[in-house]
């Protein structure tokens, strides 16, 4: 309990005080994270959208796929971007290990399928909905897809923020592909990580304190900016 | 209004659903003007059939359905009322809008025209509000709206006044009555038997997935030729 305790106290004062340390892992858990859910978003919306309009041969195999790789194990996957990134693999020469993009890259991984599987949810109950006045106008695919990603907009922005609460508190890939090197690539959770190793529980919990009033920032923040909640439905 | 792609003629057209035949062998004409009035009971092929005839229904192998141009371009000239209005989540506006962005209409000019058919429908009020919060009322006349927008050829409604009370159902029929006088082909299915008399011009009387009688509707409703017409004009229920 008196950790606890401490640990908020420490949270406070680190957080008033403006530490550097604190401000830099913090930007940098945020960069990382923010960068992929964007670029796992412009991969992962269209690519279930696609998946709830389109008939194909491997399309209940794809799904399935895809709903199974929601829980890819990230420390798997921190390994085999390990194995990319590393000077002896196929990507080596790039040196990108130990950087800020190889953990870019790894939580990408990590997030599409998770991205791509909830829009798709979302997107099949729109299409269902819309399928015969679509139909009936003769609109082209990709206006319907455009439709879908548009009307079921907030639908999706759910997608993307489990997307991002997936990616902020994940340790395990970017731990592997990032190496939680101080000023380079250490972010709040691998800071987590180290100072709990050390036994400096209150700084670890503080560091725990920040990252989820993190979380709960950014959710907040995209509610207001996209007025979710303010009219009653739609 | 030039009606380019009717007469259309319906040679042998089957709908099969798992093996199960909805609708037809149906062969029938549709000419370039009137009001057609569809009716039969429930499950008798109403529905199928529009859908059929809008390009909606895969039909089985052997039926032709020729408009006087290509299909892909008659598609484009045809609209589609439904029993319940599908409302998209947007503005009652963007919904009228919609078809006219999606064949090429800039966006300003669409919404200009889109609010002229709303204020022709007594929707204006409503422009802004999210189409999904109009009343059952509204929703239909705002479904209407958006079907005519592109000054369809032939226009297509599957039973539009069902969950409708009195008044909306008035409404909505002077409304429709107006689109016809403006030079649109109408086929519309109801089983309201008072709302078939104030509108039909001809009848098409469908039972168990054939069309049974095709006539005027005023020789319809006098003599009709079938027992089952009969039965049904009489209020009995046909099985």
């Amino acid at each position: 309990m008196n950790e606890l305790l401490a640990g908020l106290l420490e949270a406070g004062r680190l957080i008033v005080t403006f530490d550097a340390d604190l401000i830099e892992i913090s930007l940098r858990s945020l960069q990382v994270t923010l960068t992929a859910v964007a670029i796992a978003s412009g991969i992962g919306l269209p690519l279930g959208c696609w998946l709830a309009v389109r008939r194909f041969r491997y399309r209940r195999f794809v799904i399935a796929t895809l709903n199974a790789l929601m829980g890819l194990p990230p420390v798997v996957v921190g390994l085999i971007v390990y194995l990319m990134l590393s000077r002896a693999g196929p990507f080596g020469v790039f040196g990108l290990l130990f950087t800020p993009t190889a953990m870019i890259i790894a939580q990408v991984i990590i997030l599409t399928p998770l991205i791509a599987s909830i829009a798709h949810q979302a997107i099949r109950e729109l299409w269902a909905q819309y399928h015969d006045l679509l139909i009936s106008m003769n609109t082209t695919r990709w206006q319907r897809i455009l439709t879908l990603l548009w009307d079921g907009r907030r639908a999706l922005m759910t997608a993307s923020l489990a997307g991002f609460g997936r990616g902020i508190g994940e340790v395990g890939a970017i731990m592997i592909v990032g190496g939680n090197i101080d000023n380079a690539t250490r972010v709040l959770t691998t800071a987590i990580s180290l100072e709990t190793g050390k036994g400096n529980f209150s700084l670890a919990l503080a560091l725990g304190f920040v990252l989820i009033g993190l979380a709960v920032v950014v959710n907040l923040l995209i509610h207001t900016l996209s007025r979710t909640e303010v009219s009653g439905r739609w | 209004m030039v009606n380019e792609i009717l007469p259309l003629s319906v040679k042998d057209a089957v709908v099969r659903r798992r093996g199960k035949t909805l609708l037809g062998p149906v062969t029938t004409t549709v000419s370039e003007t009137g009001l057609s009035i569809v009716m039969g009971p429930n499950g008798a092929g109403k529905t199928t059939l529009l859908r059929l005839l809008h390009g909606m229904e895969r039909m089985a192998p052997g039926g032709t359905i020729d408009w006087q141009i290509p299909e892909e371009e008659a598609r484009a000239r045809q609209a589609f009322v439904f029993q319940a209005p599908i409302m998209m989540r947007r503005t009652a506006l963007d919904n009228v809008a919609y078809p006219l962005v999606t064949h090429g209409v800039s966006k300003s000019d669409a919404r200009q025209r889109a609010s002229e058919w709303l204020e022709r429908v007594g929707l204006s009020d409503s422009a802004q509000k999210q189409a999904t919060v109009l009343s059952g009322g509204e929703r239909q006349k705002l479904a209407l709206a958006r079907a005519l927008i592109r000054k369809p050829e032939i226009l297509f409604l599957d039973e539009p006044c069902a969950n409708l009370d009195g008044r909306a159902t008035r409404e909505f029929e002077t409304l429709l009555m107006q689109a016809f006088k403006d030079g649109t082909r109408v086929v519309m299915s109801t089983h309201d038997i008072g709302q078939a008399r104030r509108l039909a011009e001809d009848v098409w009387f469908i039972h168990h997935g054939h069309i049974l009688e095709q006539t005027p509707a005023e020789e319809f409703f006098a003599s009709p030729k079938t027992s089952e017409a009969r039965a049904f004009l009489n209020g009995d229920i046909v099985e």
